[in-house]
This record gives C-alpha cells, sequence and structure tokens, in this order.
C-alpha cells in the first residue's frame, strides 16, 4: 500500500494540517447552518458566515502576522494588547477632540499618533530585548502590565466614543463590497510576505531563530534584526488597534484587545511556526488566526454554549504542543515518528564519542537515538 | 610484596553507537591512592570510556568491578552511590548556593525534619578545612573564581559520611579536564590537593590534554587509539616522544616522502601581534602571507581552534592586534574579520555552523548574504546558478539544493558549509577539521580544492587532526603545545612528521 | 586536624571576596532595597496625607486584609519563579475558585467546610498536571501555563456565566470575623496568608526541598548532576502554586463575597509583579518570600496612596506597577550581567 507520491507531497506541505483543520471546522456548521457557505449580496455589501469569519477575524490575523516574526527570532510578545488599546485610545482621543471628526487630514493625523505611538513601544520591546538581553517575556510584560494604564489614562479611565465618518471605514465599512479591514488584512500580509520574501529578511529571520550562534559566526546583525521585529509586531498591532476602534467607534482602555496577545500566540503555533523560533509561515500564521475565529463561529452556531470557547481553545493549544514536543511523539508514537532537527543519521561523523575536548556529560539522558 | 589490588577493573569494555564501534573491547584498571591519566586524541574513546564509567552511557558489552565486586551502573546517581565522583570541566554546581550547601546539598544534616545549618556549616568548614582549603563556607559560590568553584566540586565529591549513611565513601575520583581554563598558581592548588587526597588512598583519574601537566602529577596513564588499549604505563617509562606515537600511532616510515607544495607565495596578508586570550591561547605573533597555507599541528586541546577563532573574532582577544592588508583590524566581531575578508569554518558544525532547520541553498547563500544587509536579496537567477555550481564542484549528495540540511551526511554537511564560505571568495580562509567524519574520496577532494585555491592566491589556515594531511597541504606549519604556539616551521622535505611530534614533546622547534 | 602545608598562593583577598563585593553580591540586597521602597512610600504617605489619617495603625493592617489573598498567590508563584519557571494560570484558578466556591455554597448548599478542601484539591491537581506535562514532555512552562490559563477560565465560565453571590451565612461570619490587636484589627484572610508566608519560609530555608527549588533554579542541569531528584522537584512546584491559588481564590471569594467569571483577570500579572518587585529573579535561583511580602505591600501601598490622593485615578496603579516592574527588572539585568564578567 503506497501512497502517491502527490498526496505525500500534499500532506507535507506545511500549511496541509491547519488547512485541514480550517475546512472540518467549516464543515462542522454545515449541518446547523444551512446556508453557512452561502454568500448574499445586500445593500450592496456582501454578507455571509464566511465573511463575517473573516471580517471578525482582522484584528487577530494582524496581530499574529506581527508576532510572527518576533517568535520566528526566538522571542515573543506579549505586549501586543496593550498596545492594541493605546493606539485606539490616542486616535480617538485626538479624532474626539478635533472640532470636525469627519475632516480627513484630522483623521489622518489621529491615525498617525497612533501608530507612532505603537511603534515607540516596538522600539522599547526591541530595545530591552536586542540591546539589553533581557527575557522576551519578561521585558514585554511591563508594556503588558503598564500599557493598559496609559491607555485609561489617555481615555481618563471613560470609554471614548467618536462620530466620523472616515474612520469608520477601517474597520466598519465596506468598500468594494467587502468589508475594509480584509483590504487591510491583505495589504498587510502581503507587505509582510513580500518584505520577508522579497529581500533577505526572512532567511535571516529564520536563521536568527535557528541557530543564533551560526548566525552570528556568519555574520548577521542580529541585533537590528530584532528590533525590526518587534517594531513591526507593535506596527501590526497598532493597525489592529485602529480597526477594532473604528469598527465600535469607541476607544477602551480596558477591554480593547484583552488577551488578543494569547489567541495571537495560539494562532502562530497552529499555523506551524514552532516557539522555539526558526522557520516560520505568514500563511499558516493566518490560517490559524481563521482556525480561532471559526471555532469561536462554530462552537456558537452548533450550540455549544460559548462558554466552552476558552476550554477548546486550551484543548487545542496542549495538543498542538503535545504535537510539537519530541518526547511526547516519542513516547506515544515511538522513536521512529521523531522527526525534527539534527537527527542522528548514519553519518559517522555525528556520533557522540568525537566530542573530544569537552567530556561534559552534560546529560545523563543518552545522547543517541 | 603483593601488588595491591585494583580499586577499579573495567574488562572487555564494548560501546557502539550506529556506524561506529567506540569502544572494542578497551580493558582499564585503576588502583587505590594512584593519579591515572587517560590519554587519546580525537575519536580514541576517551570520553567514552568515562562516560561509560560514569552511567552516562550503558555499556554494550564488558563487565565493570568495584572493589573485586561487580558493579551495574546505569545512572550518574547510582556512580555516585557506588562510590564513583566526577567534577566536570564546566563546574557543575549551582552558583547561587553557599559553598557549604553546594557540598552537602541533597544530603543536608537533619533532625525532625528541620535543615541543622549550623551543623553543616560547621562540618563543611571542617572538611574544606581538612583538605587544606581556605574558604568562608557562607559565601555564595559565585563569589569566587572558577578555579575554587572546581575545588569546592571536588570537596563535594569526596565528602565522606552523609548524615543519611547512604552511599559509600568515594573510590574513585574522576576530574574532567579541570585544568582548562585555570591560571599556574590555581593549578598547583589544585595538585595539592589531587596529591593529599592520593595519599588518603583515592583513585583518581586525571583527564587532561596538557601534557606537562600529565607528566608532573600522574603515576600512571593509559593510551586509547581508535577505541583499543594501545598501552598502560608508569608515567617514568614512557617518554613525551613515546606517548605521541602511542597516541598518534601511524608508523612513520608510511608518512615519509609526501608531496610538497609548490605553489608561490605572495606578501603579508594578515599579521597577528602579541594576540592572545586568557583562558584561550598564550599570545602569539602570527604571520599569513597571500596565497600560503598555513597549517596548525598540534594534539587535542592544543589551542589551534582557539587561535583561529582569535583570528575571526569568534572570540575577543584579551591583548594584541590584528592587521590585514595592512589596514588594522579591531576583532571584536566576526563582522569586521568577514569585512576583511577572513572567512571561518568551525569545526562543530551543528552547533556553530548549520542552520538545521533551512535548506542546502539557504545555508550556502547565508554568509554572502548577511554580508549585503537584509535589504538587498541575491537576484534569484544568480543564486541558483552560484548555488548549483557549489553543489557540483563540491559534489554535495544529494545535489538537491531544497533538501533540509539537518538531514545530510556529517560529510556533505561539512561540504554546504565550505561551500557558504568559498562562494564569499574570502581572502583567508580558516578551516577547523573540515575533513573529520568524512569518507576517503571526500577528503581526497577537499584537500585538491585547499591546493587550488592557495594557487589562485587564497591563503588558508588548515587545522586537522591527522599530522600527515597538514603536511601534505602547507607551506608553513605551526605547532602548538599546552595553549601555546611553540614554533612555526617552513615546510620542506626534511620536516617529516616525526620533527613534528619532537617539536610537540619538546615544546621548541629544534 | 592538621592542615597539609599549602604552597604559597596569592594573598587572601583573591580568596576571600572584598566586603564591598560581597554587599554588592548579597542576595538580601534586593530585598533590603524593597524595604526601604516601602517605608519611604510609608512615610510620603505620613507627611502628606497625616490630616486624613494615614497615620493610623489601621491603614498598615488593612494592607494585609486588602490583600491577603496576593499574597499568598505571589507566595505560590514565588515557588515557580525561584525554580525557574513561570506560572500564568494563577488569575484564572483563583477566579474558578471563587466561582466553584459560590457555586457549590449558593446553588448546591454544601457546607464551606467541605467546599473549602475541595477547592484546595482542584487547585493543586491542576497544578499537579501543568507540572507533569511541562516536566514529562519538556514543554516550556509559558505555554503550559497559558494553556492553564484558558482551562481554567473556560472552567470558570461553564459554572456559570453570570455572578453568584455569596449569602452564606457561615461565609459571611468568616468574612466579617475580626482578630483584635489592640491597635487594630487583622481579618480571617490576612491571617491566613501570614501563616501561609510563614510556612513558606520554613519550607524555603529549612527544608531539603525547598534547598532544591532553589538549586534547580540556579542551574537545572547541575541538579540533576548533582543526582538531585529535579523531576520531582519540579512538579512539586507547580503543584504547590496551584494549591496556593486555589487558597488565594478561597480567600478572595472571603473578601469579595461571589464567584465571577471576571474576577481576578490579569492577576498572575500582579503575582509576578510582586515577586519580582521582592527581588526574586526571574531566572530563578535567588530571591526570598519575605522580598515577596514586601512586593506585595509595595504594591498594596500603591493603591492606599492612590485612594488618599483621591485625585488619582485608580489606573495609575497599573502604570506605576509597570515603572516599578521596569525598574527592578532593570536592576536584575545590570546584577547578573556583572556577575557574568
Amino acid at each position: 500500500m503506497t501512497t502517491t507520491p502527490r498526496w505525500r507531497a500534499l500532506t507535507q506541505h506545511n500549511l496541509f494540517w491547519p488547512v485541514a483543520v480550517l475546512v472540518v471546522l467549516l464543515l462542522i456548521n454545515v449541518p446547523f447552518t444551512p446556508g453557512f457557505f452561502s454568500i448574499k449580496m445586500t445593500d450592496g455589501h456582501l454578507y455571509g458566515s464566511l465573511v463575517s469569519i473573516v471580517l471578525f477575524g482582522s484584528p487577530l490575523i494582524l496581530v499574529a502576522v506581527g508576532m510572527t516574526l518576533v517568535i520566528a527570532t526566538g522571542g515573543i510578545d506579549l505586549s501586543v494588547g496593550a498596545v492594541v488599546a493605546i493606539t485606539g485610545a490616542l486616535t480617538c482621543s485626538y479624532i474626539s477632540d478635533e472640532a470636525n471628526q469627519d475632516s480627513l487630514s484630522g483623521v489622518f493625523l489621529a491615525m498617525g499618533i497612533g501608530l507612532i505611538a505603537a511603534v515607540v513601544c516596538g522600539l522599547w520591546n526591541g530595545f530591552l530585548v536586542a540591546r539589553m538581553g533581557i527575557q522576551p517575556i519578561i521585558a514585554t510584560l511591563i508594556i503588558m502590565v503598564a500599557g493598559r494604564g496609559v491607555a485609561q489614562l489617555i481615555t481618563d479611565g471613560q470609554i471614548i466614543t467618536i462620530n466620523s465618518e472616515p474612520y469608520k471605514l477601517i474597520g466598519g465599512g465596506y468598500w468594494l463590497t467587502l468589508p475594509f479591514s480584509i483590504f487591510v488584512v491583505a495589504a498587510v500580509v502581503a507587505i509582510m510576505v513580500a518584505l520577508t520574501r522579497r529581500t533577505a529578511l526572512g532567511l535571516l529571520v529564520e536563521s536568527v531563530g535557528g541557530n543564533a550562534e551560526a548566525s552570528r559566526l556568519v555574520g548577521i546583525r542580529s541585533m537590528r534584526i530584532k528590533i525590526m521585529v518587534y517594531v513591526f509586531c507593535a506596527l501590526c498591532a497598532g493597525i489592529a488597534g485602529l480597526m477594532i476602534s473604528s469598527n465600535t467607534s469607541a476607544a477602551d482602555g480596558n477591554n480593547a484587545g484583552l488577551w488578543i496577545e494569547l489567541d495571537a500566540i495560539l494562532a502562530v503555533v497552529i499555523g506551524g511556526t514552532s516557539l522555539t523560533g526558526g522557520r516560520f509561515s505568514i500563511g499558516g500564521t493566518v490560517v490559524g488566526a481563521l482556525v480561532i475565529q471559526t471555532l469561536t463561529t462554530t462552537i456558537y452556531t452548533i450550540g455549544v454554549p460559548t462558554q466552552t470557547n476558552l476550554v477548546f481553545k486550551a484543548a487545542v493549544v496542549i495538543v498542538v504542543c503535545l504535537l510539537q514536543s519530541p518526547k511526547f511523539r516519542a513516547k506515544v508514537f515511538g522513536a521512529k515518528f521523531r522527526s525534527g532537527t539534527g537527527t542522528k543519521d548514519g553519518g559517522t561523523s555525528s556520533a557522540t564519542p568525537a566530542d573530544g575536548a569537552s567530556t561534559t556529560a552534560a546529560a545523563p539522558k543518552m545522547e543517541v537515538s | 610484596m603483593a601488588e595491591p589490588r585494583p580499586v577499579l577493573e573495567m574488562t572487555g569494555i564494548v560501546k557502539e553507537f550506529p556506524g561506529v564501534r567506540a569502544l572494542s573491547g578497551v580493558d582499564f584498571r585503576l588502583f587505590p591512592g594512584e593519579i591515572h591519566a587517560l590519554m587519546g586524541e580525537n575519536g580514541a574513546g576517551k570520553s567514552t570510556l568515562i562516560k561509560v564509567l560514569t552511567g552516562v552511557y550503558a555499556l554494550d558489552d564488558g563487565t565493570v568491578t568495584l572493589d573485586g565486586r561487580p558493579v551495574r551502573i546505569d545512572s550518574p546517581f547510582q556512580a555516585q552511590q557506588a562510590g564513583i565522583s566526577t567534577v566536570y570541566q564546566e563546574v557543575n554546581l549551582c552558583p547561587n548556593l553557599s559553598v557549604a550547601e553546594n557540598i552537602f546539598i541533597g544530603r543536608e544534616p537533619i533532625r525532625f525534619g528541620r535543615i541543622q545549618w549550623t551543623q553543616m556549616r560547621k562540618d563543611a568548614a571542617e572538611l574544606v578545612d581538612r583538605l587544606g582549603l581556605d574558604l568562608d563556607v557562607t559565601a555564595p559560590l559565585s563569589s569566587y573564581p572558577l578555579a575554587v568553584q572546581q575545588l569546592v566540586a571536588i570537596v563535594r565529591a569526596v565528602g565522606t559520611g552523609d548524615s543519611d549513611g547512604a552511599g559509600a565513601g568515594t573510590k574513585v575520583l574522576v576530574l574532567d579536564e579541570p585544568t582548562s581554563s585555570l591560571d599556574r598558581d590555581e593549578v598547583l592548588e589544585l595538585f595539592r590537593l589531587m596529591r593529599q587526597l592520593r595519599d588518603e588512598g583515592v583513585a583518581i583519574l586525571f583527564v587532561s590534554h596538557f601534557l606537562d601537566q600529565i607528566y608532573e602529577i600522574c603515576d600512571r596513564m593509559t593510551v586509547l587509539r581508535n577505541g583499543t588499549l594501545v598501552g598502560e604505563h608508569m608515567v617514568s617509562e614512557l617518554d613525551q616522544v613515546g606517548l605521541i606515537q602511542l597516541m598518534i600511532g601511524k608508523a612513520m616510515d608510511q608518512l615519509e616522502g609526501l608531496q610538497e607544495q609548490h605553489a608561490e607565495v605572495g606578501e603579508t596578508l594578515l599579521e597577528a601581534d602579541g594576540l592572545g586570550r586568557t583562558g584561550g591561547i598564550a599570545p602569539f605573533d602570527l604571520q599569513i602571507k597571500k596565497g600560503e597555507v598555513l597549517g596548525l599541528a598540534g594534539l587535542l586541546g592544543s589551542g589551534r581552534t582557539e587561535l583561529a577563532r582569535l583570528l575571526f573574532g569568534a572570540d575577543q582577544p584579551d591583548s594584541g592586534t590584528v592587521t590585514i592588508g595592512g589596514k588594522a583590524v579591531s576583532m571584536s566581531a566576526p563582522n569586521d574579520a568577514i569585512g576583511a575578508g577572513v572567512a571561518f569554518c568551525s569545526e562543530n558544525r551543528k552547533t556553530e555552523g548549520l542552520v538545521p532547520e533551512l535548506t542546502v541553498r539557504e545555508n550556502i547563500i547565508l554568509a554572502l548574504q548577511a554580508a549585503r544587509g537584509w535589504i538587498r536579496p541575491i537576484p534569484a537567477a544568480q543564486r541558483d546558478e552560484l548555488v548549483a555550481k557549489y553543489i557540483k564542484a563540491l559534489d554535495i549528495r544529494p545535489a538537491n539544493p531544497e533538501a533540509r540540511v539537518g538531514r545530510l551526511s556529517g560529510g556533505n554537511q561539512q561540504k554546504v558549509l565550505l561551500a557558504r564560505w568559498l562562494i564569499t571568495q574570502p581572502k583567508l580562509l580558516i578551516l577547523d577539521e573540515p575533513t573529520r567524519g568524512i569518507d576517503v574520496g571526500a577528503k581526497a577532494e577537499i584537500q585538491k580544492l585547499v591546493v587550488s585555491l592557495s594557487e589562485e592566491g587564497m591563503s588558508v589556515l588548515y587545522i586537522a587532526a591527522e599530522l600527515e594531511e597538514v603536511l601534505r597541504l602547507s607551506h608553513t606549519i605551526g605547532v602548538l603545545r599546552d595553549r601555546k604556539l611553540v614554533a612555526q616551521i617552513a615546510n620542506g622535505p626534511e620536516i617529516t612528521p616525526t620533527r613534528i611530534l619532537e617539536t610537540i614533546a619538546s615544546g621548541e622547534h629544534q | 586536624m592538621s592542615t597539609a602545608t599549602k604552597t604559597p598562593t596569592a594573598p587572601d583577598s583573591r580568596r576571600t571576596p572584598s566586603k564591598a563585593a560581597r554587599l554588592l553580591g548579597d542576595r538580601r540586597l534586593p530585598v533590603v532595597v524593597t524595604a526601604t521602597l516601602f517605608l519611604v512610600m510609608y512615610i510620603v504617605g505620613l507627611t502628606r496625607y497625616q490630616n486624613f489619617g494615614f497615620g493610623e495603625p489601621q491603614v498598615f493592617l488593612n494592607l494585609f486584609i486588602d490583600n491577603g489573598y496576593l499574597l499568598v498567590a505571589a507566595v505560590g508563584a514565588t515557588f515557580v519563579i525561584l525554580s525557574g519557571g513561570i506560572d500564568l494560570s494563577v488569575g484564572s484558578v483563583i477566579g474558578f475558585t471563587t466561582m466553584l466556591t459560590a457555586w457549590l455554597v449558593e446553588k448546591q448548599g454544601l457546607p464551606i467546610l467541605v467546599v473549602i478542601p475541595i477547592a484546595l484539591g482542584v487547585g493543586a491537581f491542576g497544578g499537579f498536571l501543568m507540572g507533569y506535562v511541562i516536566h514529562n514532555f519538556e514543554i516550556q512552562p509559558f505555554i503550559v501555563t497559558l494553556a492553564g490559563l484558558f482551562l481554567f477560565r473556560g472552567l470558570c465560565l461553564i459554572v456559570s456565566k453570570e455572578s453568584i453571590a455569596i449569602d452564606d451565612s457561615s461565609v459571611s461570619s468568616m468574612a466579617q470575623a475580626q482578630a483584635q490587636l489592640g491597635v487594630g484589627f487583622l481579618s480571617v484572610g490576612a491571617i491566613i496568608a501570614l501563616v501561609v508566608l510563614a510556612i513558606a519560609f520554613y519550607v524555603l530555608h529549612y527544608t531539603r526541598f525547598g534547598r532544591r527549588v532553589y538549586a534547580i533554579g540556579g542551574n537545572e542541569n547541575s541538579a540533576m548532576l548533582m543526582g538531585l531528584p529535579q523531576g520531582g522537584t519540579k512538579i512539586a512546584v507547580y503543584t504547590v502554586s496551584g494549591f496556593c491559588s486555589a487558597l488565594a481564590g478561597l480567600l478572595f471569594t472571603l473578601y469579595i463575597q461571589s464567584g465571577d467569571p471576571l474576577h481576578a483577570t490579569g492577576m498572575e500579572l500582579d503575582a509576578i509583579a510582586a515577586v519580582v518587585i521582592g527581588g526574586t529573579l526571574l531566572t530563578g535561583g535567588s530571591g526570598y518570600v519575605v522580598g515577596t511580602l514586601f512586593g506585595v505591600l509595595v504594591l498594596g501601598l500603591i493603591k492606599s496612596i492612590i485612594q488618599f490622593e483621591g485625585t488619582l485615578s485608580s489606573w495609575w496603579t497599573k502604570i506605576a506597577t509597570g515603572v516599578l516592574l521596569c525598574a527592578f527588572i532593570l536592576i536584575q539585568r545590570a546584577m547578573t550581567a556583572r556577575k557574568k564578567t
């Protein structure tokens, strides 16, 4: 019983499993919502469950895509939720002070201010991690804790509501029959993909995350690269913040983007990027974010109480991580399924005795498979 | 007088790994009250034997007897329980705890479930005192230099009479490269302690590459080569030349009559002046000329890699300067060296060379791309052409640029690494053990490549364990011993492997 | 007991570190810094609000009453962080415990004395599971406890989507009980918190288990090679954290007398902040529970001061916490960086 080469190539493609999970989730909806896949045109706008999924999932896709690069360098960014709140707060606060809230230049200026604040947060994170050498979890914890306080400060503790037509467009508006946010997401994703694959940035990021010491010896300036990815991540979070506050035409310092960092990390992991860094896949992250959003929708449609949402997410996190853990795979599936980096192949040189000068019995575990 | 019985006897030890037989029936014995050296070059089986003894590896065949009784050692913990204590090269203690705690942790004196701190400090102070050390046992371990931390590790290893009554006293103390980072005074202190322990009847297994120290402190030595025992001698009976011959051991006449280098050599490309690093290599002066192949000869641990790394900026020097092409280069990071045209192929392919998840193609262009920065990618067509060219030139198999480099065999991984640096067309190519673990055919290819590169004007710094390789390729040979560059010899018909060995042994050029 | 003749070594200054080096390297220094910070802040408060009753001893005791639950949670977090790990599930376990307790008491009519062991058991078991997965499958603590965060928050929602107020009389009498100290009073929660602190102190400094926690945090590899049962210790540490989170949840329930799906959201960050401000290194191996006490007191004092100030809004707490966190992290980094050279 041989699997045909095409089937094998398909299943081994790194996007296969995430997409498969997504399709399965979507299909589960069909018995409950007969018109699930239908898309109608009403009032010149496209409506449908699929459209909703992408619309509601847009902020998450943005944040997750930014998070992907950070994780690829072996880091993490817990502050994105706070950045979402800060950006929305700054922008809405500026607009609400404007005499004419519909003035285009005012709106652009406000957005600019908000995004600059996001970039500043990213620079701060990057500085702490790359220059000061602080662990990413800890470094980004600072803005995670203080950031919401800052957002509250900006909004004076209130939820600022604004009434600005141009601003509504970003998160809540439509363009060419589709929700505008889809275009924003598409543009950002396209830029990210172009940036990482058309320049050498993707390669260098994967190298830094894959083997930091080898990257140093090859002459990669990892400090610059790390600072850059944290800035991108914060910028994506900032744009997501604009989207969220635009959707509600309000800025809520407390709840905007709450826990979005956890969903983002989850999306990245589902999409196939390893938490330890190295190879990353922006496409995978997008699919991962859609999976999470679809999960939420599916739970709702099949009538399971929505409060189980979190439990399902927890289960997914655990399952994905267990599957990614070599030890778990070895225990459950046996050693031959243990794929991954640096397997001891038949090469004689890779046998451990040639350790020479460093006879450090670093681990009493057997070093040979 | 009857010969005392060995406290430790390992007989017929066999240990295999996939594709290689690390130990083929090795016998080894250790007597109480002696300091015993275990010698052997790369791949000799020395570290494997120690790991079998200390329970890191399980043996495939053979027996181990302790005090005449056979024992089974399956884990480091069991080894400790049996009375075999090991002090590793990286001091494996907890720097955040106090000296006393490090000595006693796991067996702190307890009464009614409560640790008796005063008792512990008192016991620790006594132990430390008994061994002639002057330490404040309440100070955190990290406040002491590494040398002292090592002494504390030894105190823990030999500290007998734990309050549980569990575990035998230490019968065998294994010291794994304890002197690598010590200065002379610290080494003397260590030796004093070792002698005291020896006089108390402990059997000490001393693993080190420093020939001077072996001859200074050890009573007997065992030499391994290629996984077999080639000799067990009293130190007084075997001189250094004889020892080195045992370790490297090809019949000398087979190595005579080798091809020499003919290529012309240009003016000075690189000059190192008083370049050195404490704990790495003593300050040295070095000159490499354009198109020259400089081979480094020396035993394992003599400092060859340390020298090479200093010339690349992989390690920061503590003293000295480097001039390349007439311009001074600050060796604070590899980027400076790379910018000046130096390339470095590390001997640790996996940890310092390859990015295992990336493809062959990505690994090959990595250095070239890194030099260009992230904004300017190498155009795809040009990149693929270059990659294909080098895959063919070095015969990398499988000849598939998209293969994940972590899956390739060791030899091919080495070639990928080589291709990566050759693509940058460096002025000086540093090769650290490029032919280790590579099949014979590939070895020859790489050596031919080195010759042709030097004929085209590239300078090469070549490090290899096999002496004849170094001799065959080099214009000049740098001889290292015990972390010092002791001689630089111009190659010629009269320079034979024997001469090199003698130079290593004597520590001077004759 | 004779000492063998020693070869002349370098002067004693090399052996015994200088007094200045000892002082700076003393791991108790960060605790002293935090304690001093607390003192300074208190004095500022005294001078500024003396007409508003800040000088009352009860103000000081209120710090323990209002923050007792945080102290317990932070003590549990201290164990985990000392061992080199991290626990993000603390807030969710607290929230879940409040909900479970409220539900069992109000909806199922169980007496509070039966509910208490149940809640503690669940929390401890949750911690045990997380520790097991972390150790046996070698998955990063961050992601495993993140899953725990989701799981417990989700379980909390499953128990009830809405808030459940507790009217049970035994609970309210427990909540209102006061231990009179003459100058003021302490609540049941505060006393339990102090007891937990004392127990933690004893365990960490007088039991082998406690010393193992420090050893693992200092160098896990070494601990293993020294023959310490580091796996069991790791799992135990997360179990302790789960237990403490559950206990903190019970204390919080007493304090707030209800169960609500949003209770304690983000409280793990407060706990971690308290631990860091208290001088415990996030990399593990160094720190004291006494430091955590001062960390909690500092955070509590910030809240108090903001209340007394009146004009400041409560979110300044978050900013102040963030700033302090940042300062202490940078100090920690400077300390460890210097040690490496």
